[in-house]
């Protein structure tokens, strides 16, 4: 079976200064994959490189259903319209805007208008949370709301794939578990692959298939989840517990 | 009581101008965060367009809507072609940039259309029923031309996703990217929707006075008063700051400072409304998160 999306020799910079260093991975169609490392050694980095919104050199290929498709070189925007949805670090929701206009912007690039409408009644099934507040004024969310909102209007573009970065950040516990636990249904039941970046290596280890650990911008070890979670001494090395 | 009665409707008759200006400018300003102080000699180029067809013998609503459309294709073709290049660029690049405009189009204005004052026709009949004596057929017009023109824009905005897709654009043009917006092309669609507002306005106050190259100098002013004044990014605010600009300039320039110093007016309240209430009377203060 042929990989989602794969990268080679995949290189990062901010202005002049290089964070990635030739990291190779890949991510399975259906599968959740994450990235653990400490802070700055590149996890952020890597989803934005996906994203196109860093400079990049390498290889990203990316094969969402129609052909393989090289990722390196397209603008953020012709990443998105190929299946692409980012729920960004600091979760980028249009604070000045409607819950509901965030969800419709979600679904900018697609055209079956009918579909979307359900697909927004979806998302409100999901998190009736969001369904309580959706002609208020996104800015005035909580954080655990603005979270779900970010994931949700992510979803809008029925991505093949979705990039989360730290979605448990500066969240409560109960908020977080009830995220993860969606997640884990979107993944089952929508078949959404996803990457994961996380600081909380746990957490996210017990949901991913399978786990990349990166260390000053290069790959230091990779493997399957349930592997590297029993793993004694990468644990003790790398994660810190 | 009749005197300040008729100086109270011809103000609310030079406000509707000078709201058509300040909406123009708060166009520019949702989608980019700029002032376009081209925007006056973009409006009267625009004008002149529309008196170039009048004059070669096209109906006056034939040449009205084309002007419109081609000042929405001129404007669009300005930022993809002038402003792009910048869109990262420092705001004083962008100012000098707008100012390097304003002169390209007042000197485009005279050369093709030559510096004498013009008679620029009105499209309301002057015998008109609705004529009153405090409002002219061509001052009741323009103010229902105006009101058109916010409506359509209030749909568009409110109503469309492409206006939406501005608004986000504006708002957060790096999220906007992540759902897939082509950010650069909305700035470029507020600077059509900018240029054809500029156009009617042009063409509404080129009647009463007369259409030169300088035309819209001092109301380019009035409408930034205007808008500063409603809040520069609020649209309705922008035609109801207009509006007050034009009636106070002409009360104060009737029984306090004398007509020579209403361009004053303008002025201090451009200077008053930054120094005592930036975001104006309707500006809106976005709630965030810290």
């Amino acid at each position: 079976m042929p990989k989602l999306l794969e990268a080679k020799k995949l290189c990062a910079f901010y202005g002049a200064t290089q964070v990635l260093f030739d990291i190779d991975f890949a991510i399975e169609a259906g599968q959740i994959t994450t990235i653990l490392g400490a802070n700055g050694a590149g996890k952020t980095t890597t989803l934005r490189a996906l994203c196109q919104v860093v400079r990049t050199t390498g290889s990203l290929a990316f094969n969402g259903g129609s052909g393989e498709v090289q990722l390196v070189g397209k603008p953020t925007e012709s990443v998105v319209r190929m299946g692409v949805a980012h729920v960004p670090d600091g979760r980028g929701t249009f604070t000045a805007l409607s819950v509901e206009d965030n969800l419709k912007l979600g679904a900018y690039v697609r055209k079956d208008r009918a579909e979307v409408a359900l697909d927004i009644e979806k998302a409100y099934t999901r998190f009736p949370r969001l369904a309580e507040r959706r002609h208020q004024q996104a800015g005035t969310l909580s954080g655990g709301e603005q979270q779900m909102l970010a994931i949700s209007r992510a979803l809008m573009l029925r991505p093949r794939l979705l990039l989360l970065d730290e979605p448990s950040f500066g969240l409560a516990p109960l908020i977080v578990a009830e995220i993860f636990r969606i997640m884990m249904k979107i993944n089952q039941e929508d078949g959404v692959s996803m990457l994961l970046v996380e600081q909380n290596a746990n957490l996210a280890l017990d949901l991913a298939h399978h786990a990349y650990l990166l260390e000053t911008g290069q790959v230091a070890l990779s493997g399957p989840s349930e592997q590297i979670k029993n793993d004694e001494s990468v644990r003790r090395a790398y994660l810190g517990y | 009581m009749e005197a300040l009665l008729y100086q109270i409707f011809s103000g609310l008759a030079n406000g509707i101008i000078y709201g058509s200006v300040a909406l123009a400018l708060v166009m520019i300003y949702q989608a980019t965060h700029h002032i376009n102080f081209a925007q006056g000699e973009m409006a009267t180029f625009s004008t002149f367009v529309a008196w170039a067809l009048i004059e070669a013998g096209w109906p006056y609503w034939g040449a009205f809507f084309f002007t419109v459309a081609v000042s929405f294709a001129g404007g669009l073709i300005v930022q993809r072609v002038v402003l792009r290049p910048i869109e990262k660029a420092p705001v004083l690049t962008n100012v000098i940039v707008f100012i390097g405009l304003l002169l390209i189009f007042n000197a485009m204005s005279g050369m093709l259309f030559d510096h004498t004052i013009k008679s620029f026709a009105s499209p309301f009949p002057k015998d008109s029923a609705l004529a009153t004596k405090y409002f002219s057929a061509h001052q009741l017009g323009s103010a229902g031309v105006l009101l058109v023109v916010l409506l359509a824009l209030f749909g568009f905005f409110k109503y469309t996703s492409v206006g939406l897709a501005m608004r986000a654009a504006a708002q957060n043009p790096d999220s906007a990217k992540l759902v897939g917006i082509r950010v650069s092309w909305m700035l470029g669609l507020g600077w059509g929707l900018a240029a054809a507002i500029g156009a009617v306005a042009g063409m509404m106050v080129a009647p009463i006075v007369f259409l030169d190259p300088n035309m819209m100098a001092g109301i380019l002013l009035y409408g930034f008063a205007g808008a500063l004044l409603g809040g520069i990014d609020n649209p309705i605010g922008a035609v109801f700051g207009g509006l007050v600009v034009g009636v106070l300039e002409n009360l104060l320039g009737a029984y306090v400072i004398g007509t020579e110093l209403k361009l004053t007016v303008a002025l201090v309240l451009i200077v008053g409304t930054l120094t005592l209430r930036p975001d104006g009377l309707f500006g809106k203060k976005v709630v965030t998160r810290v």
